[in-house]
């Protein structure tokens, strides 16, 4: 009896690998922009450090995290909003930023970037003098 | 590039994804009775459920909010959730997305009608609230011996 079971279970988990693509969920993010840079904030609810990857190649930033969720052996799926547990999101960066001098923060599941501009391209206000 | 898949069971997670797949197909052009506690999808926090013989799993995933300042309850098989996640931004930035929940929420779920309110457990990891409530002992199945 439960060695049918199991048999079922192994060819579905096959059938499954076979017709599904791996499933990414887009992490929702707050962007925006002041004179020093350009600020992104993500959700990334599970996600510790050690299982969070943020790259820029080229001019594409692409933030990549999986979340570690315990879960009991025998646990069984009574309700779901989410399906995955892989985060996945890029974004395509212009010039003007200073690449090798981004910085990241993850606190609680969210991840904070700071896209620093080029110290010569930040605006600079020009002054009118009087005469 | 990243070596973290391997050894990390996924299964659980399948079964979520068919499950919420399974939910988005039945109430996609639902007409017919909803939980009268169901809220929209996408709805903030996002929760999942699972269950075992012994406990009831609830995950809440609630990135960026203080673990102290969740409202957590259980009234007999209701479990009610509720906070308040402020996204703050500075003054005079110019915004491009604003995709991130910003202000209060307030989830309720029925939990199956044998948990314990008096077995609850909560901890907070990286912005997952994981919520633990036992199963009353009587209602587990039992092995029969047979002599």
């Amino acid at each position: 009896m439960s060695e049918s079971k199991e048999m079922k279970t192994a060819e579905s988990r096959e059938m499954q690998a076979r017709t599904e693509p791996d499933v990414f969920l887009r992490p929702a993010v707050d962007i925006y922009e002041d004179d020093k840079g350009i600020t992104l904030l993500a959700d990334l609810p599970g996600v510790s450090r050690d299982r969070l990857d943020v790259q820029v190649d080229g001019n594409t930033l692409a933030i990549e995290g999986e979340a570690a969720i315990d879960t009991p052996a025998n646990m069984e799926a009574l309700y779901a909003d989410v399906g995955a547990t892989r985060f996945r999101r890029s974004f395509t960066l212009s010039n003007e930023l200073e690449m090798d001098r981004i910085s990241a923060e993850l606190k609680d599941g969210v991840l904070t970037l700071h896209l620093p501009k080029r110290a010569e391209l930040q605006p600079r206000k020009i002054e009118i003098s009087a005469g | 590039m990243l070596g973290y898949l391997s050894g990390f069971d996924n299964d659980i997670f399948d079964q979520f994804e068919r499950m919420r797949r399974q939910m988005d197909r039945l109430f996609g052009d639902w007409s017919g009775a909803t939980g009268i506690r169901a809220m929209a999808a996408g709805s903030f926090p996002a929760i999942n459920v699972g269950a075992s013989p012994e406990q009831v799993d609830v995950y809440v995933f609630a990135p960026g909010i203080a673990p102290d300042s969740l409202d957590i309850s259980l009234q007999q098989n209701l479990l009610s959730i509720s906070g308040e996640r402020k996204v703050e931004l500075p003054e005079n930035v110019q915004l491009y997305r604003r995709e991130r929940f910003n202000g209060s929420f307030h989830r309720t779920i029925t939990l199956p009608e044998d948990v314990d309110p008096d077995r609850v457990n909560a901890s907070c990891r990286d912005g997952v609230l994981h919520i633990t409530v036992q199963r009353r002992e009587e209602v587990r199945p039992r092995r029969i011996e047979v002599s």
